[in-house]
């Protein structure tokens, strides 16, 4: 009886300390920030009511669907569409609901306009391989049951715009049909689908907008071909390309006749070489042709007559046309000049444009992360400025003081709160003692690089690069990685931290590879280059050199490394450490793990500095049963505390730490697509620790009937990994902890007294390993996204796993519920440790969630940084939408919340003072009368 | 008196009845166990507990009663260990033998490693020598793959030179297999290498070899969880199953329970009770 009444309140206290991690009401926003974005946008659909608020409707590479404000750019409202269920169209049907085509041509949304809820949702039977068009008629009338036409290759369905029924379904023809336009002509009940059958035959339907009877149908083959592209001009003319794509082929085809017309491109446009493409259409009688970075605008005057109107050099995007009034349309064009975008908009006549907003929406795909100290406080700051924020700390404290003793009213309550909110402290542009200033450093997929502050997430600086942009050199550029490249700690006064954004020309391997440095604080780029070999991975080194720039090794395609900076200082430094330098590649197309060192063949060229790897082990894994699915690392930057854990009865164990830790986990090849895809005896996982030196494997532990998708993370000596266990129907997470067994000996005291221990040797990885394993696996409830670990300054601090789930949060889920060490009944000792009882499945505590009430759209990614306060962690979630924080695993014992009243500590010290004093006093006088007695 | 003496006498010739019958079912159930040991030449036997129970399929063998006993099908692989000495090219170096058993099911487990060493030229003396002097790697490969003619992937793995001298040249090999696949081998000295590594030679210039031959083993669950999930699937599937007593272990529990049969007329015997208050 006492010990259930013991366990019950054992669990309370675990409860409660849960809880106590959990934020008030009144917290939020005070040390969080959360940012909505949408990413780059594919779509934009005006919604130009003559009263009420103007919206414009857009879809974006995020998959997203929004509304936005057009006075403000403000999201009204918006959907994040899952990552398979890739956004084809948008339109705006009967003038309040926004239809969307989505998952290629096979789901069809329709959302109201004004509140962005969903209506209703068709699923359509469509070809995958076929590309999808949606028509919506322009001249529907509110009130008549109007039709949406969705043409999926052969197929057309027609839906009811109000419930989004099936109304007709035709297939118009049986060989591979691909519809390119439709549109239907003013006051008709007629659609007109253009498209092509095959490669060489040009076809146009017209079909009946009411039954989707064909009324009539012309074809026409031409014999040198159609490369798939097509632009309408007018309401009788087609442009379409040849397959060479060098000829521009006009098709009339009116009144069901059709005509060919080609014209040769160089002839039009003397500089063409190369290929053309064809720009969406315009529909104002103009054209829109690409060559070889020019976009050539053309104006077609019936069939055989096209005439140039208007040249524009290398332009990085060109907008659809708008129509303004019913003559007047405008279309923009947007330019890039070094580190500035111009953007232009065009009027068939004059007008004059301002921007009105803008949005960063590049932040909503960022690709990489680091951080950045802020500048050190420079002194001498202004007498004025001390005596106006004393003024207003003490008037800040005598409101908390009023706050805390409950005397405060609503509107002094809000007060309160806005003075929390709009703290001064934490958005200043400088470091603090607690280390929660700093700047986060993105990078964003389209090569733009931003500053965010942790106070308030406000962008500092942005800087788009000029070097991660489409050239002649570089064709297809795209950003990679940022990392650390020079952080000052000897001359932090007055030189500025920098950072390397690193990137490749292309997606293949052995395209040329990019580096740019960037001043941390300033974000001006202090060196560009594109450089003369691929690369592979980077890899920044634990050394400096004497102006503490980072060394980072670059592995190129062939696997030769080369260091930067190119500096004979570094060199020499690299050199003299180049014995002790081990590095691996993860093959996992052929499923092999090789690791290598470097050596040096004969004399260094320092243009050049090439150091040749040398193979020294390879892990091989069979292709029939195992298939590398993740690898997982420890941060290199990751600080341990101690070596040892005390566990229960005063005994010690030694974690095994080594950075050198590789997890890997590989699955049954068979068992690599989707959950239920395969039955339990057909799948299974196998996960690895293997020692990155050596390329010794220290454990291998098999999961039955286990698949993925796998997320992991690894620390200190544990490794946590996340699956799906197909015999219980339910994601698991697993445990793998690693203790070192040679250093058990130095238990004894008397070997610690005489100087025989062994813990000042140092470890060499060549040593057989004595090593033992302890691990455990849970069931958790939810499936994840992402996976990440606390990091404190000193590794003092009990850490927390950083768990992105399926709903876009973040859980903090504590590392002590995935002790490998849990047992049914725990000893009275290891409960004193703080085990806690086995049970099958892992508690997901609704108040741990970091996140509190907020989702981070698209949840991609977890980074999680040290605060130079010991109990707390920086944390920064980013997917479409951003999401930082601070949070303190083990509660912050190590520094007073920042809503201390010292009003009321002083007040308390005050009045205890007072009362000395008269206590004093009543007691001498008691003294006196008692000596006069 | 004389009815308890008889039921002692019951009491040993039903144990001895059960030491002879469990020893009968022993010879193919357990033995197979022992054969999953590695063969050694020359070493200590290093045993790991790591080493046992080949996983995949994660069926628990039983002996077919239509098969003669022993009746997986075993025949004897041969695959090289080639060696390297810094930067030139691999040559051969020594010869593992090992025991292929196939299982009815389609399994194939390499069993009793044994291992025998070139004893080294003088060349290979002096390029070891060399190898020493500049502290470079010594590195071996065995072919992943030990069915397969030679001309496919190897799984390579690399040693400091000075981390092997000891009295003779000890070497340390761990095979990690998956079924007739080689994943890794890892070679390594014999106990720890001191660093910074010394220059020292060996007094006998030979190999003394110790080999080990590790499977994965199958990642442990919480019995509880085990148990409820073989009662849920109702013997459908050989799911997880609890780890199985020891012949000893299970001996000393049925003597147990009939000495507290003959005792107290006991109707259950603990652990049955235990189980079936666990499975409900």
């Amino acid at each position: 009886m006492a010990i259930r009444a013991f366990l019950g309140l054992m669990i309370l206290l675990l409860f409660s300390s849960t809880i106590s991690t959990a934020l008030f009401e009144d917290q939020v926003g005070l040390a969080d920030w959360h940012q909505k974005y949408i990413g780059k946008v594919k779509h934009a659909v005006f919604h130009t009511q003559k009263t009420g608020r103007k919206r414009v409707v857009v879809s974006t590479e995020e998959n997203v669907v929004a509304s936005l404000d057009l006075r403000t750019g403000d999201i009204f409202w918006r959907h994040v569409l899952g990552k398979i269920d890739r956004i084809d169209q948008v339109e705006i049907v009967l003038g309040k609901y926004v239809v969307t085509l989505s998952s290629g041509g096979g789901i069809l949304r329709a959302w109201n306009l004004p509140d962005g809820q969903m209506i209703w949702e068709s699923i359509l039977q469509v070809s995958a391989s076929s590309k999808s068009l949606l028509y919506v008629s322009a001249n529907m009338n509110v009130g008549k049951d109007n039709l949406i036409l969705v043409f999926g290759g052969s197929l057309i369905h027609a839906l009811s715009s109000t419930d989004g029924q099936i109304v007709w379904r035709k297939e118009l023809s049986t060989n591979s049909l691909e519809i390119q336009q439709v549109f239907q002509p003013h006051d008709s009940d007629t659609i007109y689908a253009l498209g092509f059958i095959g490669s060489s035959e040009f076809v146009a339907y017209y079909v009946n907008y009411k039954t989707g009877e064909v009324l009539e149908q012309s074809k026409a083959s031409f014999e040198s071909g159609f490369c798939g592209e097509a632009s309408l001009v007018s309401d009788d003319v087609v442009v379409a390309l040849d397959a060479s794509r060098t000829y521009l082929v006009s098709i009339s085809f009116r009144n069901g006749v059709i005509n060919f017309h080609q014209m040769y491109i160089p002839e039009l446009i003397p500089e063409f070489s190369g290929k053309a493409t064809l720009l969406p259409s315009m529909h104002n009688g103009i054209l829109a042709v690409d060559i070889a970075s020019t976009i050539v605008m053309l104006r077609v005057k019936g069939v055989n007559e096209l005439k140039i109107i208007e040249k524009i050099n290398h332009p990085s995007a060109i907008s659809d046309a708008l129509p303004l009034s019913k003559e007047q349309q405008a279309f923009a064009i947007l330019q890039h000049d070094e580190s500035r975008i111009h953007y232009k908009v065009k009027f068939d006549t004059d007008l004059t444009s301002e921007i009105v907003w803008s949005r960063e929406d590049g932040l909503a795909s960022i690709v990489d992360s680091t951080t950045s100290e802020l500048p050190v406080e420079k002194e001498g700051v202004s007498v004025a400025e001390v005596e106006h924020s004393l003024f207003e700390w003490l008037k800040g404290h005598f409101l908390k003081l009023k706050g805390t003793l409950m005397l405060a009213n609503p509107d002094e309550v809000a007060a309160i709160q806005a003075i929390r909110l709009k703290s001064f402290e934490k958005n200043k542009m400088t470091r603090d003692h607690n280390g929660f200033r700093k700047l986060i450093i993105v990078l964003t997929r389209a090569g733009k690089v931003l500053a965010l502050h942790t106070g308030d997430g406000r962008v500092v600086w942005s800087v788009l690069l000029p070097v991660l942009r489409k050239s002649e050199t570089c064709g297809n550029p795209f950003a990679l990685n940022v990392y650390q490249w020079q952080v000052p700690h000897h001359h932090a006064m007055h030189e500025n931290p920098s950072v390397v954004v690193v990137g490749r020309c292309g997606h293949n391997f052995d395209a040329p590879g990019i580096l740019s440095i960037i001043d941390s604080y300033t974000g001006k780029v202090h060196n560009s280059l594109v450089l003369e070999h691929s690369v592979r991975h980077i890899m920044p080194l634990p050394f400096t050199d004497s102006t503490e720039q980072h060394l980072h090794i670059v592995i190129d395609d062939n696997l030769h490394a080369h260091l930067y900076p190119k500096t004979s200082d570094s060199v020499k430094i690299f050199i003299d450490e180049m014995p002790n330098i081990y590095w691996y590649s993860v093959e996992v197309g052929k499923n092999i793990i090789k690791g290598y060192s470097l050596e040096l063949k004969g004399e260094l060229d320092m243009a050049e500095n090439d150091f040749q790897p040398k193979e020294l082990w390879s892990i091989v894994f069979p292709s029939a049963s195992e298939k590398i699915a993740l690898t997982a690392t420890r941060k290199m930057n990751e600080i341990v505390h101690t070596q040892a854990k005390i566990i229960a009865d005063q005994d010690v164990m030694y974690k095994y730490i080594s950075k050198n830790i590789l997890f890997v986990a590989t699955v049954a090849p068979k068992a690599a697509g989707e959950i239920g895809s395969v039955t339990p005896e057909e799948a299974w996982l196998y996960a690895y620790l293997i020692d990155t030196v050596s390329g010794r494997i220290l454990h291998r532990v098999s999961h039955q009937g286990a698949q993925g998708p796998i997320h992991a993370v690894m620390s200190e000596n544990w490794v946590v990994y996340h699956y799906f266990n197909l015999r219980a129907h339910r994601y698991e997470m697993s445990v793998i902890e690693i203790y070192d067994q040679s250093r058990e000996d130095n238990k004894d005291v008397w070997k610690l007294v005489l100087g025989k221990h062994n813990l000042t040797a140092p470890i060499s990885t060549y040593s057989k390993p004595e090593v033992t394993v302890k691990s455990q696996s849970y069931f958790f409830t939810h499936s994840v996204k992402s996976m990440a670990v606390t990091a404190t300054a000193k590794g003092i601090t009990s850490k927390q796993l950083l768990i992105g789930t399926i709903g876009d949060q973040v859980l903090a889920l504590d590392k002590r519920f995935l002790d490998p060490r849990r047992s049914v009944n725990p000893t009275q000792s290891e409960k004193e440790e703080g085990i806690i009882p086995l049970t099958d499945s892992l508690p997901i505590v609704p108040q741990s969630f970091v996140t509190h009430a907020l989702q981070v759209e698209g949840l991609r990614g977890i980074v999680t940084t040290p605060a130079k306060l010991e109990s707390t962690s920086l944390v920064f979630s980013y997917g479409v939408d951003l999401f930082f924080t601070r949070i303190a695993p083990s509660r912050t014992y190590d520094s007073l919340t920042e809503d201390f009243s010292y009003a009321l500590l002083l007040l308390t010290i005050v009045a205890l003072v007072a009362a000395l004093l008269v206590t004093w006093a009543l007691s001498e006088k008691k003294e006196l009368r008692e000596k006069w007695r | 008196m004389g009815s308890s003496r008889g039921r002692s006498l019951v009491l040993f010739t039903l144990s001895t009845l059960l030491l002879v019958s469990v020893a009968g079912g022993f010879q193919s159930d357990e033995l197979l166990q022992d054969d999953e040991e590695f063969g050694l030449e020359g070493g200590r036997p290093a045993a790991d507990p790591a080493l046992s129970s080949p996983t995949r399929p994660p069926i628990r063998r039983r002996p077919d009663p239509d098969l003669p006993s022993g009746s997986p099908d075993s025949k004897s692989v041969h695959f090289s260990l080639e060696h390297q000495f810094g930067g030139s090219g691999f040559s051969p170096a020594g010869t593992f033998t090992a025991r292929l058993k196939s299982w009815s099911h389609g399994g194939q487990t390499l069993t009793k490693l044994r291992f025998s060493r070139n004893a080294l030229t003088e060349e290979e003396k002096g390029a070891f020598e060399r190898l020493l002097k500049e502290d470079g790697y010594y590195t071996i490969r065995v072919p992943s793959n030990v069915l397969n003619a030679p001309g496919r992937d190897f799984v390579v793995s690399s040693l400091r030179a000075r981390c092997i001298p000891r009295e003779s040249l000890d070497e340390h090999f761990i095979i990690h297999t998956d079924g007739v696949n080689i994943v890794a081998v890892n070679y390594g000295s014999a106990g720890a290498c001191q660093y910074p590594r010394m220059l020292k030679y060996p007094a006998k210039w030979s190999f003394t070899s110790f080999t080990v031959l590790k499977n994965s083993e199958q990642a442990p669950r919480t019995p509880t969880f085990a148990e409820e999930l073989l009662a849920g699937e109702d013997g459908l599937g050989e799911g997880v199953k609890p780890p199985e007593k020891s012949f000893w272990a299970k001996y000393w529990i049925l003597l147990g329970n009939l000495l507290k049969h003959s005792g107290h007329q006991a109707p259950l015997c603990e652990e049955d009770d235990r189980f079936i208050s666990e499975s409900r």
